[in-house]
């Protein structure tokens, strides 16, 4: 025990957690934890320069790592500006702790100067979230909220600590066991149901596996390879869930949704029996849902029982953690070869190759993701804003590990990559990490360049710069007649930006270039921004139109291939 | 959220009963309100009161069937961190009842008319003033919608009701059994957790 104070009890609490990172602005209520910071040398500060790419850091750091990521913004401004970025990490399911001060709290309620109701505001965006109201809480609620945001289905948590909160004294005791009454994640899986699970899976000719996220945080690649292989089950995986899968394995059919594979979306829709497992048939993944496969029988393994039922009814549901269940499932299910139904998506994937990339004198974005995936020999940490490069760095890269590629697919934040790569960068030091942006979404972040310079962080950045903003441009052109309105986006000379910045930029105008800049870049010990000049007109294809079915899905129309 | 549309009350044959046991704490009813408007799930009555376990309150909540499947209403609600335990009761044999008050227009001409009335529903008068009662009536929601039907002629210048409360018959119940174990309730009360005295400046409840 010993008589501490709340900024303190803050950075104690932390240490006994492990974090040892945090991503913040600070402001006027926040003061006193920034005085007590030089007391905890252990606890690295990164400066932002705005709060949401804290928030975005802070997610890229969990992403990468698999630890908590925590962010801090002062009141008010500083709060709402991390809600963008705490929606991203709800939305996505990942563990990070939001720490906002508030104002004193004689004036909490009373509009008080940059006052803002951040637990009111947070509430549907988080897992849980906290208003302290008394110093000798504060150990409590932050062992709480690391547990909260890191256990189950990972997710945000929000703590609020007024000013003079982190200045009142209390005796500090750090609480050795937690006692939610509220939250006990099941995690082992139902014993009957997984027997029924392996059942159906025995019997069916055509089942296919859809692995999302949640393989990734539940750190169950192996069991997954494990079950598929036993089982001889193609596995396809959501946008999220790349990299949860070997995308070199035999078994790997890409991922499906509104531009995945071709064959990965008629595989999804010609199973008999679908086993989703860590992820939660969202829109983008499934098509219209009332045309989704009506004959497949469907299996959902989830550790959110939520999830299980909320878009479509389930033949077996499982609630329980990957890792535990996975196992159990491969010990149930019989050894079987499946020669015909694998071939036949084998023949899917030959007569429909939709990762194919096509040899033109333009600079095809596809071409330079693939020279990227090259150059880097596969190994390099991916991180994307939102949008057609987005797409093409799904599709173009191969993953062949989790927590290799970092996005943003539930929110569809733009702006993510740069923060996000840098939250990266921070947990993994002295491995390569790319930054792949587009020249619309990397101008609601850029600022945070300064924080490469600061921290020395070799990022690299890669900009998809078709002075579009393409993938609203490539909708306008599908399904608004042409009518392109706010979609050509003007853009400053980025490398001189760069440079500006004390950063290397390296421009990539003609095809030839691409390999010898992403060499070059790499080469480099610091930062690079490299702007990519790629071809203005190109479009993602595949394409599931919104609102159609995964068995809808478009190819390349021959008018835009033959350009 | 709808609530009362005329007579004070939809029909219930599409409604279910939710009682969820939540942490008594500042922000939980809005944590659970917010939900439903989140979900889109409408409420047609929700009450909240103490329990029989210090720390607990028992929010009783009757839901639109058709823009709620019952069992995500059941799973989204134990999501939140604060609920303890979801019953849902619709499919049980239970006992529901709400309380209304109901101010009616009264004269020296009819007022024992409609204290007859009153008495037939073994409703009872809490007030009286020379030209209205009060009448506070127990029941479920068809025997209140029945004599708020009765009394409408008379002419009503308040209704208040209090929403459905519920309970299984027989032994079974939607009580928490498990106690928090002493080694920890003492960290909590030592922490300040559950502290009746704290005020705070504000709740968002």
């Amino acid at each position: 025990m010993a008589r501490l104070n709340g900024a303190q009890i803050v950075l104690e609490s932390l240490q006994r957690e492990g974090i040892d990172t945090m991503f913040g602005y600070p402001g006027g209520v926040v003061l006193p934890l920034y005085d007590t910071l030089p007391q905890y040398p252990g606890i690295r500060h990164i400066l932002v320069r705005h709060e949401q790419a804290a928030a975005h850091m802070a997610d890229g750091y969990a992403r990468a790592s698999g630890r908590v990521g925590l962010c801090l913004g002062t009141s008010g401004p500083g709060a709402t500006n991390l809600v963008t970025g705490i929606c991203t990490a709800w939305m996505d399911s990942t563990p990070v702790l939001a720490l906002t001060g508030n104002v004193t709290r004689a004036l909490l309620g009373k509009d008080g100067f940059q006052e803002a109701d951040i637990t009111g505001i947070t509430q549907p965006i988080t897992k849980h979230n906290y208003l302290v109201m008394r110093a000798d809480n504060i150990a409590m609620s932050m062992r709480e909220a690391v547990h909260i945001a890191s256990t189950g289905r990972p997710g945000p948590v929000l703590v609020d600590i007024p000013k003079d909160v982190f200045q009142e004294e209390a005796e500090f005791e750090w609480p050795e066991q937690i006692n939610l009454r509220g939250y006990r994640p099941t995690t082992e899986g139902h014993a009957g149901m997984i027997k029924r699970a392996a059942k159906l899976i025995d019997e069916a000719k055509r089942p296919i596996i859809i692995s999302g996220h949640g393989i990734i945080w539940g750190d169950a690649q192996k069991e997954l390879v494990d079950l598929a292989e036993k089982a001889n089950i193609p596995v396809i995986t959501t946008f999220l869930g790349i990299g949860g899968f070997p995308e070199s394995h035999d078994l790997s059919y890409g991922w499906l949704g509104m531009h995945g594979m071709y064959y990965a979306n008629h595989a999804a829709d010609g199973a008999d029996v679908v086993i989703g497992i860590g992820m939660r048939f969202d829109d983008r993944a499934m098509g219209r849902f009332n045309a989704f496969n009506p004959n497949a029988k469907i299996i959902h393994i989830d550790i959110d029982p939520a999830e299980i039922g909320k878009n479509f009814s389930t033949a077996v549901p499982i609630v329980g953690d990957a890792k535990r269940v996975l196992p159990k499932l491969a010990a149930e299910v019989k050894e079987q070869r499946r020669p015909e139904w694998i071939r036949w998506i084998d023949q899917l994937r030959e007569d429909h190759p939709s990762l194919h990339v096509r040899e033109t004198r333009r600079m095809l974005p596809q071409y330079v993701m693939r020279t990227l995936y090259e150059e880097t020999q596969g190994n390099a940490t991916i991180a994307t804003g939102v949008g057609q490069h987005q797409m093409w760095a799904g599709q173009h890269y191969i993953y062949k590990r989790p927590r290799q590629l970092i996005s943003s697919g539930g929110l569809g934040t733009m702006g993510f990559e740069l923060p996000a790569a840098i939250g990266a960068q921070v947990a993994l030091p002295g491995q390569e990490v790319w930054a792949i942006a587009g020249d619309g979404g990397f101008q609601m972040t850029m600022q945070e360049l300064a924080v490469l310079v600061d921290e020395q962080l070799p990022v690299k950045i890669a900009i998809m710069n078709n002075g579009y903003l393409g993938m609203i441009r490539q909708w306008q052109e599908l399904f608004y007649d042409k009518n392109l309105v706010s979609a050509s986006i003007t853009q400053p000379d980025f490398c001189k930006i760069a440079e500006a910045y004390g950063i290397k930029g390296l421009r990539a105008e003609h095809k030839s270039d691409v390999p010898r800049v992403i060499q070059e870049a790499r080469e480099h010990r610091g930062p690079v921004l490299i702007d990519f000049m790629i071809d203005q007109e190109e479009n993602v294809w595949p394409m599931v139109p919104a609102g159609a079915a995964l068995s809808e899905t478009l190819e390349q129309p021959a008018s835009e291939a033959a350009r | 959220m709808t609530t009362s549309t005329e007579n004070g009350y939809r029909p219930h044959h599409l409604s279910h009963t939710v009682v969820a046991i939540v942490e008594d704490k500042p922000g939980v009813l809005m944590r659970v309100s917010s939900l439903f408007r989140r979900r889109g799930f409408n409420i047609e009555s929700l009450t909240v009161g103490p329990t029989e376990e210090k720390g607990l309150s028992r929010i009783t909540i009757v839901v639109d069937g058709e823009s709620a499947p019952v069992e995500q209403v059941e799973k989204q609600l134990y999501k939140l961190i604060d609920v303890i335990k979801v019953s849902d009761l619709s499919s049980e044999d239970m006992v529901a009842r709400e309380l209304a008050l109901i101010k009616v227009r009264a004269n020296n001409l009819n007022r024992h008319e409609i204290l007859e009335i009153a008495s037939v529903f073994r409703a009872d008068i809490v007030d009286m003033a020379t030209g209205s009662v009060i009448i506070q009536v127990v029941g479920d929601e068809a025997k209140i919608d029945g004599l708020v039907k009765m009394l409408e002629p008379y002419g009503i210048r308040e209704l208040s009701r209090t929403g459905r409360v519920a309970m299984v018959r027989g032994t079974k119940t939607t009580t928490v059994h498990e106690r928090e174990p002493e080694q920890i309730a003492r960290v909590h009360a030592s922490q300040g957790r559950r502290v009746d005295d704290m005020e705070l400046p504000f709740s968002s409840d």
